[in-house]
């Protein structure tokens, strides 16, 4: 797309202002050019794309028959019903000297265009049923991600796995809201180009288990066949597996605010030895910004840290209280927190418990040792037990 | 106007008072043609200013770049455009309609309850101001989405509040005229007129009417606990409290759903009248439509978590609700092959309502098709929250419900207004209208597909030509309505045309002729 020069500059003051004028300019532009400067993205949208776009993955394939399938099938019912009627629109005129039959009814006919129907529903619903069980299947991953949807940016935690412990948060390259408000888009990637993307190998199961931090979000890859809600307070989960190596594009498909529109998701998907090379340097970049484990910390510090920690992880569910509720447990007065023997709790932290308690290995060790410290001596709980990060070190292992 | 809608000659002046003049006549209204009457402008007017705000969205996507609205109000022109079209233009719409013909159709004097008919409309005029003023309260008008999900509605300004205030008063106001339609159909039918010999449109009224106060009760608990999560310190669906955001969709879609067929079960009614009238036959299967429709509404209270497949159900949650939903199809494929039946053999004529008749069966069926490819969860899990869906749901809301009650409109107009509408002004508006609207949302299927995903202010580069394409046809569309306004409805208003026969259409049968 072309601006002339006089008129780009103005598009954020005098232009919206004067709208009138610029709603003529634009039809004026619309009748002389109706083809834009932008090609297809490779990963993302094609220009004029009608169909859903080339898949990625075995589920997006999937997919995609299906929706083939449902167009042969709605095409054949089209074309006969349509055919009949539109046969009788022309045939059956009064112009043309139809007299009007006077049946109105045939239990027989209604009979068999009630069975037909029902008969071509359960045909659509047994392949449909292999894929919805198929999506489904989250277990075995190689790999688990937590995507958290915040407003409006996505935070990538890789929870298992190789690269475990990297914490990246992808944000809409600043330029591209500017370009946005200034009204002058550009770039065959404009809006989805992000400042660092979700970096995967290809070929291994991804578990993105989603989840969010303020309102309900949705994590979208259409080339992956993917499109999870990330819900603040719980958390879902969706898999994929990419087939090939490349960029592949999303946007927050969940209205979440002003700026829904400006949260994408870009996933990089690079050869597995790529990859284990990439979290390698991802790991070694962001330890060394990292708290050292074994620093000695005092009470006071630990608790005001462990506070911070507790409020971005664990009040979502175990409330800013402490009392937990439903299955979730109480950590006001709970055994396990006022035990003496500080590995239980940091147990519980490092593998989870029950199915319902995630573990929480990728929170640091200086972290988990603060919330620990903090449980331990906040509400009713005064045991003035500490927790030092190398106590956690040292159950790792 | 009143010269027109004069009562003169009809056969309702039972009543033993003296009927008031002026503007009494209107805001004291109870006779049942003049609150009709007051309806339809109602929601005329309404549905041209949720178009107004529907070009706002148009004008803004007509490229990508932001050049007419911020993203905060043009999230609020999408939220507001939809709860303004389906609670003031469509849902009064049909109130309007079943105030005028049910009790003509069915033989009755007049409504069962004509003070509360009086109110439920009148008690619609402030929750329209304000929806509409809520663009002028601090921080905006309600920019959720007309779903109105949590958590998203906790961080919304106090026009939130303004706006769940006048649902409520939608909603009292919906379930009184429910109690009134169910009444009057119920009891006040004419010797001989049983329920098995009523017409397709009381029959789909009646159970539009249940199916109005089943759910209607249930928007009001969604949107209730919403304010008390806002303001009273609750969390049923704050998740910082410990509250659960998809209990909210759950309830508000388990009212969302049968309001989808709320919508449109009348229109069926409607079409379900023209079709044989201008195919000079009587409806094919007239007990299977009446059975059919039962079912529709029964099976519209089990599918709701179908809008709901990318939340993550279990397996078995998305499986039933797929099968449910797929199910549907069968009865509403029922109606479109005894609509077509009726036209079989028949002696047709193509006036006005016929072409709107025929063209809603055509258009809407391109939506029950989508709708079918979108209850798959496969292919939903991408069309979910995208154009698609966009395309999907204004295909059987706006081909649907909207051409039915123009159908309806142009076939009743002679009987409402005296005068005969001249048939090259429906016909301009017919064809305008069709053409205007599969130019506008046709390519919205495409956009989907290419995954662009709904209520984006701006959106990839890719995406353009179609976004340009549906511009420029919602514009025509919207001027198709400006044409109805002044070329067909004002003239006709004023008494302008042919004075209608007492039978203007030679096929139509029934007790309003």
């Amino acid at each position: 797309m072309t601006h002339s020069p006089h008129t780009a500059p103005q598009a954020t003051s005098r232009g919206r202002r004067n709208w009138p004028a610029r709603l003529a300019a634009m039809a004026l532009m619309a009748a002389t050019q109706l083809t834009w400067a932008v090609n297809d993205l490779p990963g993302g949208p094609s220009v004029l794309q009608t169909d859903l776009p080339p898949p990625a993955t075995k589920i997006a394939a999937a997919q995609q028959d299906l929706h083939v399938m449902m167009l042969w099938i709605c095409g054949v019912i089209f074309v006969g019903v349509f055919g009949v009627m539109f046969y009788s629109v022309f045939a059956h005129r009064k112009s043309k000297g139809a007299k009007p039959a006077s049946f109105h009814e045939s239990t027989t006919v209604e009979i068999i265009w009630t069975v037909i129907p029902f008969l071509i529903v359960i045909g659509m619903a047994l392949p449909a049923t292999k894929v919805v069980v198929a999506q489904k299947d989250t277990t075995n991953a190689d790999l688990t991600i937590k995507a958290t949807g915040y407003q409006w940016k996505w935070g990538y935690d890789y929870l298992n796995g190789p690269g475990q412990g990297i914490s990246v948060i992808s944000t809409l390259d600043a330029s591209q809201r500017a370009l946005s408000d200034a009204g002058t888009p550009q770039g065959d990637n404009y809006l989805l180009k992000v400042d660092e993307p979700l970096v995967v190998p290809v070929g291994k199961k991804v578990r993105i288990i989603t989840t969010a931090n303020d309102v309900i979000h949705s994590f979208m890859v259409p080339a992956f066949g993917i499109k999870q809600d990330a819900i603040p307070g719980f958390v879902r989960d969706t898999w994929f597996r990419a087939e090939k190596t490349g960029d592949f594009y999303g946007q927050c498909a969940e209205l979440c605010g002003k700026e829904h529109a400006y949260m994408p998701i870009h996933v990089r998907v690079l050869p597995e030895d790529e990859y284990l090379a990439w979290a390698d340097a991802r790991l070694k970049a962001q330890a060394a910004k990292a708290d050292d484990p074994n620093k000695v910390w005092e009470l006071d510090a630990l608790v005001a840290r462990g506070q911070k920690v507790y409020d971005a992880n664990c009040a979502a569910c175990h409330q800013a209280s402490g009392k937990g509720g439903g299955a979730i447990k109480a950590l006001d007065a709970s055994p396990v927190v006022l035990d003496a023997d500080k590995t239980k709790q940091i147990m519980v932290l490092l593998n989870g418990q029950n199915n319902i308690m995630p573990a929480w290995r990728q929170l640091s060790d200086t972290e988990i040792a603060a919330v620990i410290t903090f449980t331990k001596n906040q509400w009713s709980n005064k045991t003035g037990q500490i927790v030092q990060p190398a106590d956690v070190l040292a159950a790792r292992k | 106007m009143s010269a027109v809608l004069d009562h003169g000659g009809h056969a309702h002046d039972d009543h033993a008072h003296d009927h008031p003049h002026g503007w009494r006549r209107w805001v004291y209204a109870t006779n049942h043609k003049d609150i009709g009457t007051l309806y339809l402008l109602f929601s005329f007017t309404m549905l041209l200013i949720g178009g107004v705000l529907a070009l706002g969205i148009r004008a803004e996507l007509f490229q990508p770049g932001l050049q007419f609205v911020n993203p905060e109000l043009f999230n609020q022109l999408t939220t507001m455009h939809g709860i303004i079209m389906v609670f003031g233009a469509i849902m009064p719409a049909f109130v309007g309609m079943a105030n005028w013909m049910i009790p003509l159709q069915i033989g009755a004097s007049d409504m069962a309850f004509a003070r509360m008919n009086n109110f439920s409309f009148w008690l619609m005029i402030p929750a329209a101001l304000l929806l509409v003023s809520s663009f002028f309260m601090p921080g905006g008008a309600p920019a959720a989405g007309w779903t109105l999900y949590a958590p998203l509605t906790l961080q919304m300004g106090p026009s939130m509040d303004a706006g769940i205030f006048a649902m409520h008063i939608l909603g009292a106001s919906s379930i009184m005229g429910s109690i009134n339609i169910v009444v009057t159909i119920l009891n006040m039918r004419a010797p001989g007129m049983t329920l098995m010999k009523m017409p397709m449109f009381v029959w789909t009224w009646l159970i539009t009417a249940y199916l109005l106060i089943a759910v209607i009760p249930v928007l009001a608990g969604a949107i209730t606990m919403t304010l008390t999560d806002r303001h009273f310190g609750t969390s049923f669906f704050n998740p910082a409290g410990g509250g659960d955001p998809i209990m909210y969709q759950h309830i508000f879609w388990f009212f969302g759903h049968p309001e989808v067929y709320i919508m449109i079960l009348p229109a069926f009614g409607i079409v379900s009248q023209i079709v044989p009238a201008f195919a000079r036959k009587p409806l094919f299967g007239y007990h299977s439509m009446v059975y059919a429709t039962a079912s529709i509404a029964i099976l519209s209270f089990i599918v709701w978590a179908h809008h709901m497949f990318a939340t993550g159900m279990p397996v078995t949650g998305q499986l039933f609700f797929m099968y449910a939903t797929m199910l549907i199809s069968v009865p509403t494929g029922v109606k479109v092959f005894n609509w077509v039946a009726t036209m079989w053999k028949g002696s047709m004529t193509f006036e006005t309502p016929m072409l709107w008749a025929v063209g809603f069966i055509f258009v809407f069926t391109m939506g029950g098709f989508t709708g079918l490819i979108c209850s798959m969860a496969p292919i939903d899990t991408q069309i979910q929250d995208t154009y698609y869906v966009v395309a999907h749901f204004h295909y059987v809301l706006v081909a649907g419900s909207l051409y039915a009650l123009y159908a309806g409109v142009y076939y009743w107009a002679p009987k409402w207004s005296g005068v005969m509408i001249p048939e090259w002004k429906g016909k301009i508006h017919f064809w305008g209208s069709l053409i205007t609207f599969n130019v506008t949302f046709f390519p919205m299927h495409f956009l989907g597909l290419a995954g662009m995903p709904r209520r984006y202010a701006d959106y990839p580069m890719q995406f353009a030509d179609f976004n340009m394409v549906a511009s420029i046809g919602a514009f025509g569309f919207g001027l198709m309505q400006v044409f109805f306004l002044f070329v067909v409805l004002i003239p006709m208003m004023r008494g302008k045309g042919e004075p209608a026969p007492q039978k203007p259409w030679e096929g139509a049968e029934g007790l309003e002729w």
